[in-house]
């Protein structure tokens, strides 16, 4: 009878005796669902328009940063190191089309797959050959990223936000309501979504494969920069990074690998619950649950719904 | 009207020619020395028995293949190798023998894909879809539902077509392409596996198309009656090497022909 008083009851007795740390809770588990939701949307955009889950997304997302940082240790100011680091994105897009990609076209996804295993290890070494393998610190004051935090008393007590987290939040919902827009409505977008029915058919009505797939790994790649710039300001930029891309899983996972309303909503339902989760139960079982809650919610998730929330509807004619 | 047996039609210039093409997959000859042309407005089939190199010729001709030797000239121009992105520029359209589409989006969006091409504005207009890329929009739109309309699918415009009956797939992939306005439209196989009601139907669109939009058409298709009904010319292949070009008339009677299609004693 306790441990049903203590799973089921106290926690919620404790959230309703200080709403200020349940609301100061929400809001860090908001801020870390948005970031999640932002590694998410990386694989959603690769995933819609080639059907591959690209495992090289984490990494993308370390060497952008790692590419930001060094260029300014190298006395590039930041925000001509800031548009360089796009460029090197860009560059890095067309290198992968060329050489990993144009070669597999009509292949077997499973081979596209292993095709970005190969893409990750390469980035870690080439990583490490040219920035070092030590951690190094995001360059936040140089990106005029504000610090500190706002106090607000509110709910009986006293919540406080970093600004940091603030501009984070602002940043990714604007980049995410601009890949909506992006993928439903307009010509490339279109185009996207048929190459990833079909590379024949889409070639067919002259859609340009090469050209289709640099756009979307250089989107995945601003995706990974400004992510890469939020984590990397949280914690420092190393290639330890590259795990939180796992994080992605269980979003993906949650909000269906095809859809952009699904990373969002499945990146807040992960970031809201695993703080909760830490918070309110983790002292049952002593804690350490952040590196494992989250596959859980995905799991209950899954049982109800195999296709994620708002992934496309499994179709198939037999 | 084209009857079996009836007077052919005249046919305008040549549109597109294949000059003595050969295209091998390691050891095998797909298509050995072949030569045939296809002209303005026509319909020409290219018929032969299983694996006689059909379905490498339309794919030579829309430069999914690049034949080792050979050429293709089209409009006037004589490419040795064509990307499909080319093709699909200069106006070439094909459907495929296992239906092609995009699985996921509708039969609207499918024949939308096919108007790529077409768009031109800016993209940052698209993504607020406003101004000039809304007036686009609009008026592909209103083609695509002209096609929608003239292939009778208005019902399903709205339904992923995964979800279709295969007949009807087979109608829309041929909607995709007919948005792409080509001048000259390849149909591999499509009437494949259709019934008798549904490859009456299938005919009716392929002649209305030739009629109403003057586009040259190349078929590739079993079906003999079809073909003998349907087409202007036709090229005969076997393993590779044409064995006879001309009137179905002809063609029906020619005895390399009889041949091929029904073995020959040794």
């Amino acid at each position: 009878m306790d441990l049903f008083y203590n799973i089921i009851i106290d926690p919620f007795a404790q959230m309703a005796q200080a709403p200020d740390l349940l609301a100061q809770t929400l809001w860090e588990g908001l801020v870390g669902g948005m970031l999640y939701a932002l590694i998410a949307l990386g694989f959603v955009l690769i995933f819609k328009a080639s059907g591959v889950f690209n495992f090289a997304q984490g990494i993308m997302v370390v060497f952008a940063a790692l590419t930001l940082v060094g260029l300014h240790t190298a006395g590039v100011p930041a925000f001509l190191a800031l548009g360089l680091t796009i460029v090197v994105m860009f560059v890095l897009a067309w290198t992968i089309e060329r050489v990993v990609l144009r070669p597999l076209v009509n292949q077997p996804d499973i081979i596209l797959f292993m095709a970005t295993f190969g893409i990750t290890y390469f980035l870690i070494g080439f990583g490490e050959f040219v920035f070092g393998g030590d951690p190094k610190i995001m360059i936040t004051e140089a990106l005029y990223l504000p610090k500190g935090s706002i106090t607000y008393k509110a709910f009986g007590g006293v919540v406080s936000l970093q600004r940091l987290d603030i501009v984070a939040v602002i940043v990714a919902s604007i980049m995410v309501a601009g890949l909506g827009v992006f993928f439903s409505k307009t010509r490339i977008g279109r185009a996207l979504r048929a190459v990833a029915d079909s590379h024949s058919a889409a070639l067919s009505v002259g859609i340009s494969l090469d050209q289709i797939w640099v756009i979307v790994w250089f989107a995945a790649g601003l995706v990974a920069l400004v992510t890469g710039i939020f984590w990397g300001a949280r914690s420092d930029v190393s290639f330890a990074l590259d795990v939180i891309a796992l994080k992605a899983l269980p979003v993906l996972i949650l909000g269906g690998f095809t859809s952009i309303p699904g990373a969002i909503v499945g990146g807040l339902i992960i970031g809201i619950g695993e703080k909760l989760g830490e918070f309110y139960w983790g002292p049952l079982i002593g804690g350490g649950t952040d590196a494992w809650f989250a596959y859980v919610i995905a799991l209950v998730f899954l049982l109800f719904r195999p296709q994620g929330l708002f992934g496309e509807k499994i179709i198939e004619r037999v | 009207m084209r009857a079996p047996g009836g007077p052919e039609v005249a046919v305008g210039d040549v549109l597109l020619s294949v000059e003595n093409v050969s295209l091998s997959f390691g050891g095998v000859k797909a298509v050995s020395d072949v030569s045939f042309d296809i002209r303005k407005g026509e319909i020409r089939a290219i018929i032969g028995p299983n694996g006689a190199g059909k379905t490498s010729m339309l794919n030579i001709i829309n430069g999914f293949y690049h034949p080792q030797q050979g050429r293709i000239n089209f409009k006037g121009e004589t490419r040795a190798r064509m990307r499909p992105h080319d093709a699909a520029h200069g106006g070439i359209a094909r459907t495929f023998q296992n239906v092609a589409l995009f699985r996921g989006m509708t039969a609207l969006d499918n024949i939308m894909a096919g108007r790529t091409l077409k768009m031109h504005t800016n993209f940052f207009w698209q993504l607020l879809r406003y101004g000039p890329a809304m007036t686009e929009e609009v008026e592909h739109r209103r083609r695509v539902e002209e096609i929608i309309d003239f292939l009778k699918i208005q019902e399903i415009r709205r339904t992923p077509v995964g979800r279709l009956p295969y007949g009807l797939q087979k109608r829309v992939e041929l909607g995709r392409a007919l948005a792409m306005e080509p001048e000259l439209l390849l149909l591999d196989e499509p009437m494949a596996g259709m019934n008798m009601e549904e490859k009456e139907d299938m005919s009716r669109f392929v002649l209305d198309v030739n009629d109403h939009y003057g586009t040259t058409i190349a078929l590739i298709e079993h079906d003999m009656g079809v073909v003998m009904d349907l087409s202007d010319r036709v090229v005969v292949l076997d393993h590779g090497i044409k064995i006879a070009d001309g009137t179905p008339n002809e063609v029906k009677s020619n005895q390399a022909v009889i041949d091929a299609y029904l073995g020959v004693a040794h």
